[in-house]
């Protein structure tokens, strides 16, 4: 391999799952549209008061939030695994980690970023103050590449499985839950006026640990799969 | 001791040797229990604020201790068994899991059946509960995914990733008491100097963990002698063993 092989061997990766995704617009759109629909189910089920909203909105946007992640985690590696790309990638000469790192990246563009563009949107619909709306995307912005690379090690783990959809939840949501409530706490503390350095600092810690940590366990994972 | 280590290793000699330590074990643990039962439950005086109810400590705070270190154990394990492929460091982290998981569930039924009277009520959202029940969750998810694969090995190599993973939550329970400082009481045994714990309560406490201890390792030997005659089932030392009713 040459010295520029392994980032075109990352934008390659990149670009495949990206375009991978633009080909098949649905199974992009339904966890944004999943997300949207668990917001508005809250205001039906709880109580269309303002004040109620108001406090309960920063867990119900980090809860649909994670839920709607972990709807889209299993297109990551599943379809590849299953036509055989994932194996060949996987004997490529590029260090998995790489891959894996494209991948997540890949995924997130597709499902975490366009929950942070349409969370403000229904930050108003849950009458989260103006204040938070800002906390809420910092949280997001943070917060859902860790859910990216966590996930990828769960789907890592099952994608050899034969019905891995309700055991990868039962995987992955443990993990998420240290996101969650810092994410939640400091969208709470912002509606409050309080400062959320403290959380925000907690949560890019979590990113750059998910983020050196994660791709290693998931390429392990991935080998032990295809085995 | 490398040689040693490769003996002890080898599933004949383990299955051997586990069958014969099993009966000192649990004769060992059987005893601890007793003494230490006997120490917490009657030879302990009643606490000056909680009464008799502070008893179900010696229940409580061993099982939370075997919790967090039966996951390390696990984990260890498991890592074991992916770096140097020995199979028995795999059986052991699978063996551990359902142990691990029952502790836990017992540190949290115990902890709420005492938060009852205390607290004055069943289940408060603390911080150090929380990471608990998370524990339990993360156990849950070991075992469902060992007991997922069709190939156990594949299954124990997958299920150690996740133990790996897990352990970051260890430290997070070990020092949530710190972070959020909230209703449960902070540490008293381990404060450095004076432990805040009276000596008459303190020795069956201590005596109720080590009874843990040799209560996990009886039946973690147990199984793992019944998890290799699965596993090795068309291997010829089984067969051997089998004949001489070892």
């Amino acid at each position: 391999m040459r010295t520029f092989g392994i980032p075109r061997a990352f934008i390659a990766v990149l670009t495949r799952d990206l375009l991978l995704a633009l080909r098949r617009r649905s199974e992009v759109v339904n966890p944004l549209l999943f997300f949207v629909i668990v917001v508005t189910l809250f205001p039906l089920a709880v109580s269309p008061s303002q004040a109620i909203l108001q406090t309960l909105a920063p867990g119900i946007i980090w809860v649909a939030a994670l839920l709607s992640t972990l709807l889209s985690l299993e297109r990551m590696f599943r379809s590849d695994f299953e036509d055989g790309s994932l194996e060949q990638l996987l004997l490529s000469p590029c260090p998995p980690t790489v891959l894996v790192l494209a991948k997540v990246l890949a995924h997130w563009l597709v499902s975490g970023l366009p929950l942070l563009l349409i969370a403000p949107l229904l930050g108003v619909f849950l009458a989260l103050p103006v204040t938070a709306m800002a906390t809420l995307l910092f949280t997001l912005a943070l917060g859902t590449p860790v859910l990216s690379l966590v996930g990828a090690i769960g789907v890592a783990l099952t994608v050899g499985l034969r019905r891995g959809g309700a055991l990868l939840s039962l995987l992955v949501l443990p993990l998420y839950l240290p996101v969650l409530i810092f994410s939640a706490n400091a969208v709470a503390a912002a509606a409050d006026g309080l400062p959320v350095t403290g959380q925000l600092y907690f949560l890019g810690g979590l990113l750059l640990l998910s983020c050196s940590l994660a791709p290693l366990a998931a390429a392990a994972a991935l080998k032990i799969s295809i085995h | 001791m490398w040689y040693w280590f490769h003996r002890f290793a080898s599933p004949a000699y383990f299955y051997r040797f586990a069958g014969k330590a099993i009966p000192w074990l649990a004769t060992l643990t059987g005893l601890l229990l007793l003494a230490g039962l006997y120490g917490g439950l009657v030879l302990a005086p009643a606490d000056y604020q909680q009464g008799d109810s502070y008893r179900i400590i010696f229940i409580h705070v061993p099982s939370a201790w075997m919790s967090l270190f039966i996951y390390v154990v696990m984990a260890t394990a498991g890592g074991i068994g992916l770096i140097w492929h020995i199979k028995l460091a795999e059986v052991i982290a699978a063996c551990s899991a359902p142990i691990g998981a029952s502790f836990t569930f017992i540190a949290l039924a115990t902890g709420s059946l005492w938060g009852k009277p205390m607290w004055g009520t069943w289940w408060v959202w603390d911080a150090r509960l929380t990471s608990e029940l998370i524990l339990l969750f993360l156990y849950f998810g070991v075992i469902a995914l060992q007991s997922a694969g069709e190939d156990k090995r594949t299954a124990s190599r997958a299920s150690a990733i996740l133990a790996l993973v897990g352990v970051i939550n260890i430290p997070i329970i070990h020092f949530s008491v710190e972070w959020w400082n909230t209703l449960h009481q902070g540490a008293t045994v381990s404060k450095m100097g004076a432990p805040s714990i009276h000596t008459s309560m303190l020795v069956p406490l201590l005596i109720m963990a080590l009874a843990c201890k040799f209560y996990y390792a009886t039946s973690l030997l147990m199984r793992a002698r019944v998890e290799l005659l699965e596993r090795e089932h068309n291997s010829n030392w089984i067969r051997e063993a089998l004949k001489n009713h070892e």
